[in-house]
């Protein structure tokens, strides 16, 4: 499909002033040819926000990676001037504030079903709160939403920490990206869309012509940034015709080009090319005799458009977001990834009868499901000209939703249970369609918690037995993942040699991402065993923070002989490496030294003491036998 | 949700992404293969093939207001209320289940609307009911939770949706081709539900830059050129569904040779797979492939056209074989069936 370059003309004739640069980011009309130069961060900013106006639909949306300050409230502000409504979603927000479902007031009040309508029964711009707090589900279905036509998201992302961040299945749909750190308030302005402007940019949409060229530009160094999947080009094409409609050309031009790749690429990149590869020429040769008026506008070698990507990133960006993604594989692994606290958390059982207090939240669909049956019977019996008695087990008072069932309040608008309170307040007077909920009835929540076990392996890299011993302790992870479905496993993996420890593979259930993390793991150097015990010990406090288990398997030959500073001595590595296992023994959690040295470490023995955990002499260990020795000496800490 | 402002993608016009596209069409030819997984990265085309599928399938004859979406009114439940006498054609159900659903969705509950306003005991259908004689897409498959994965096991086993509670007792047929869709690098599946699966296949984002081109061009043209873009590919997918009715058709009398039950045999006992689903799947699926490709009988190169895509699922697996269970089923066929 791509034209033959016929002519040996490269990148390096290319004349980069040609490359036309707005005035400013809502520019209208030509604006001379300038040299190239990335948007200042607050013209991106406006521009990405005059883009989306004119097109929300289709670029899907923007994820907006930002703590609240004034300049978010400023971009925030701006969101009026989308074309569809706001609607507002929060990362806890159900299916029937999604979906629709029935109206409860109004179908007690009118005595037939109503439905009332989701959020996302019109097109709309969906706001979504603390993105970063989204849910697997609500992600699923939300992409289900912008899938199909009419939705914009706008991602509101407060993540602090690296794994935090906006679910991957919703980042990939969104055309653009913004972050506002770095962009002082003083940086930034009042943003004031152009109405005007917008809707002229909107007319001239579909009519701005989009050179081939430009498609096989954007695809190129897409696949050069490492971006996999196709809908990232696909983005910044339609966002290449937003901008080329916004400055009003009425083509596709590359300074376009070079703005839909800076707003829509940065974020997704996981590699460059030139680290990876310097002076691989751009693998897509520029041809500049095949079409004149193409040749004037199109001529973009990828590097280029790297170039500009590159601008868009703010520093460490890209590190932050590829440990988000990594962070992402073990939120993504334990489902819901529902609250985690209290009688929320779990896999839902179904709900019993019982009194909600402080501890037990009530199930108000099953309540009224319990209730449902009895609501002919209880009718009869309160209509007030027939006294009869209550049958058996039906004999106690009446309860009114507002005055014994605290917790309805809770869950429910006050508003909308008022019709439910029969008239006359606490009497025994109903009317014919109210609602007659007993003791009985009362439906509490349950949920069955499973404690999910995240295995940290922190394996001696050091030395001269480093390559083997790491690939029996790769073998290991990976047997012991293989398994780890049934038995609800996560493994992470920690090496440490020479100055310090790393955090080889992060908490994962996936088999893939581990192997794909373990290959290529060097080996050699010293034992900085006191670094590997406070790393693992931050990486179970994060395991706990998600509400699992953190066991240790620390996997070593020798002693500490590489201080927390990395400085070499003896007497301080193993006074620092107790004080460390001491901190470890002291959270409780589980641990056991495997000591593959070929005579059993007496100091080992004494470490393993000072974690509070198991010691388990292996040399030469294998694979296969490291993973059953794990599994033995584990099995007793699987009953909690 | 979904508006039917816009015709799905059409299937003939994805490009690439060919096993994909051949796993999908033989479940087509014949539901009894039992589904499809599909794993690979994100933006692969994966959903948009499977709603392009919805699209290419031959419609089904229903009775009108059935839940369950039955051939014959005998066959309509005895709870299912509003059925009309009337046959009418429907597409073939195309029903998602998205992540975090509630068990009640999945299998139906009480209808609390009814049950409120009208003091009935009433069922309200949920998604397995819809999909009945149809489709069951799930997205992101891995991380759907537990309990509604048992759910799905159960039924897709039975065929029969069974609901036990708040004194309702009701049943309902459930049959449907699943279709799952993931990303491998964000959990694992569970072998159970790996083995429910007849077809698994692995996509991947083309790698040369043409491919990538040409893909990008036809989704833009979809995009902004519509109808023009229908235009062209409308005949493709009539013709490929015309194909598929054929295929149905010569299934029937499509011969199967003791040579080609024996190279099925042998290259399971060679591969060791788990009991004899595989080679059941296996047979069906070479079937299908033959009758889609207008053959009398079946043939060993069907055989190994389907091995792959019906195998590879089902092998132990071997976390410290590198290249992976679809090289080991490549090499298992280079051996057996040469």
């Amino acid at each position: 499909m791509v034209p033959p370059s016929p002519s040996g003309v490269g990148a390096a004739t290319v004349p980069r002033c040609q490359i036309t640069r707005p005035e400013h980011a809502g520019g209208r009309g030509d604006v001379p040819d300038r040299q190239i130069a990335p948007l200042a961060p607050w013209q991106r900013v406006e521009l990405a926000l005059m883009a989306l106006a004119v097109d929300p639909a289709g670029l899907k949306g923007l994820w907006l990676r930002s703590r609240v300050g004034p300049v978010l409230d400023r971009v925030t502000a701006a969101l009026s001037a989308l074309p569809l409504p706001l609607r507002r979603l929060h990362p806890l927000i159900g299916d029937e504030a999604l979906f629709g479902g029935l109206d409860l007031t109004a179908t007690l009040a009118v005595g037939r079903p109503v439905q009332a309508e989701g959020l996302l029964a019109r097109p709309a711009t969906l706001v979504l709160t603390m993105a970063e707090r989204c849910p697997a589900g609500l992600a699923a279905r939300l992409g289900q939403a912008l899938d199909g036509p009419g939705h914009c998201l706008i991602a509101l992302d407060e993540g602090a920490e690296a794994d935090e961040a906006l679910p991957p299945a919703l980042a990939d749909r969104l055309a653009l990206f913004l972050t506002l750190d770095g962009i002082a308030d003083s940086d930034s302005a009042p943003l004031r869309l152009d109405a005007e402007a917008l809707s002229a940019a909107r007319d001239r949409l579909p009519r701005v012509r989009i050179p081939a060229r430009a498609g096989e530009h954007l695809t190129a160094v897409a696949l050069a940034l490492g971006i996999p999947g196709l809908r990232a080009p696909l983005l910044a094409l339609r966002l290449a015709r937003v901008i080329a409609a916004l400055r009003g050309h009425p083509g596709v031009r590359r300074g376009d080009v070079l703005t839909a790749a800076e707003l829509a690429f940065a974020h997704r990149a996981r590699t460059w090319p030139e680290a990876a590869a310097p002076n691989v020429p751009p693998p897509l040769p520029p041809d500049p005799g095949a079409d004149a008026e193409q040749a004037d506008s199109l001529d973009l070698p990828e590097d280029l458009i790297l170039e500009a990507v590159r601008a868009a990133l703010p520093g460490d960006l890209l590190e932050h977001l590829a440990a988000a993604r990594a962070a992402r594989a073990l939120t993504g692994g334990t489902g819901a990834g529902e609250a985690r606290s209290g009688h929320r958390r779990g896999r839902p059982l179904p709900s019993r009868p019982g009194k909600p207090d402080a501890n037990h939240r009530l199930d108000l669909i099953a309540t009224l499901r319990a209730a449902a049956p009895w609501q002919a019977v209880r009718r009869r019996q309160a209509a007030p000209p027939i006294p009869i008695s209550s049958p058996p087990g039906e004999g106690e008072p009446p309860l009114f939703a507002r005055t014994a069932i605290p917790h309805l309040a809770t869950l429910a608008q006050p508003a909308s249970l008022s019709p439910l309170v029969g008239e006359g307040g606490g009497g025994a007077v109903f009317q014919n369609r109210s609602l007659h909920i007993r003791r009985s009835d009362l439906r509490i929540r349950r949920h069955l918690e499973r404690s999910e076990r995240v295995l940290i392996f922190a394996v001696d890299a050091s030395g001269s037995a480093a390559l083997a011993r790491l690939a029996e302790a790769k073998g290991a992870v990976e047997l012991l993942l293989a398994r780890a479905y049934a038995r609800r496993d996560h493994v992470a993996l920690i090496a440490f040699r020479g100055s310090g420890a790393e955090l080889v593979l992060p908490p994962t259930r996936s088999l893939v991402q581990a192997k794909r993390r373990l290959s290529g793991l060097p080996g050699g150097g010293g034992t900085p065993l006191a670094a590997a015990l406070r790393l693992a010990g931050e990486t179970a406090l994060r395991v706990r923070a998600r509400g699992l288990t953190p066991v240790l398997a620390l996997l070593t030959d020798g002693r500490a002989n590489v201080a927390l500073d990395g400085a070499p001595g003896r007497d301080r590595a193993e006074a620092e490496a107790v004080q460390m296992a001491q901190s470890w023994a002291a959270t409780g959690s589980a641990s056991v030294v495997i000591d593959t040295a070929s005579r059993p470490e007496a100091g080992l023995k004494r470490l393993s003491h000072s974690l509070g955990g198991v010691y388990l002499p292996l040399p030469r260990a294998d694979a296969a036998r490291m993973s059953q020795a794990l599994e033995a000496a584990l099995a007793p800490l699987k009953s909690d | 949700m979904t508006r039917t402002a816009r015709q799905p993608f059409p299937f003939s016009a994805i490009v690439g992404q060919e096993d994909m596209k051949t796993a999908m069409i033989l479940t087509a030819i014949d539901p009894g293969i039992g589904g499809v997984l599909v794993f690979g990265d994100r933006g692969t085309g994966k959903s948009t093939a499977v709603r392009a599928l919805a699209a290419l399938l031959p419609s089904i004859d229903v009775v009108e207001g059935c839940p369950v979406n039955s051939p014959r009114r005998d066959l309509c439940p005895d709870w299912a209320q509003g059925v009309a006498d009337r046959i009418v054609t429907r597409p073939t159900p195309v029903v998602d289940l998205p992540l975090g659903v509630t068990e009640d969705r999945v299998v139906g509950a009480l209808d609390i609307e009814r049950a409120l306003t009208r003091g009935e005991k009433a069922f309200e259908p949920g998604l397995l009911a819809r999909a009945n004689r149809g489709y069951l897409y799930i997205d992101e498959v891995n991380l759907l939770e537990d309990h509604i994965v048992d759910l799905l096991l159960d039924v897709a086993q039975s065929g029969e949706n069974v609901v036990e509670r708040e004194g309702l007792s009701i049943r309902h047929p459930a049959r449907f081709v699943l279709v799952g869709s993931g990303n491998p690098e964000e959990g694992e599946l569970r072998p159970q539900l790996l083995d429910r699966f007849g077809l698994s296949v692995e996509v991947a984002s083309p790698k040369d830059i043409e491919t990538r081109v040409e893909v990008i061009r036809r989704r833009d043209a979809y995009e902004n050129q519509h109808d023009r873009f229908m235009k062209t590919w409308r005949p493709m997918d009539a013709g490929l569904r015309n194909q598929i009715l054929a295929a149905r058709e010569a299934l029937q009398k499509l011969k199967t040779p003791g040579a080609v039950l024996h190279d099925c045999a042998a290259l399971c006992l060679a591969l060791g797979s788990d009991g004899l689903r595989g080679e059941l799947t296996l047979l069906r699926a070479a079937r299908a492939l033959a009758a889609f490709e207008g053959e009398a009988a079946v043939h060993r190169r069907h055989l190994k056209r389907v091995a792959p895509m019906a195998l590879s699922h089902r092998l132990r697996r071997d976390p410290l074989d590198e290249a992976g269970s679809a090289a080991r089923v490549d090499r298992s066929l280079a051996e057996v069936l040469p």
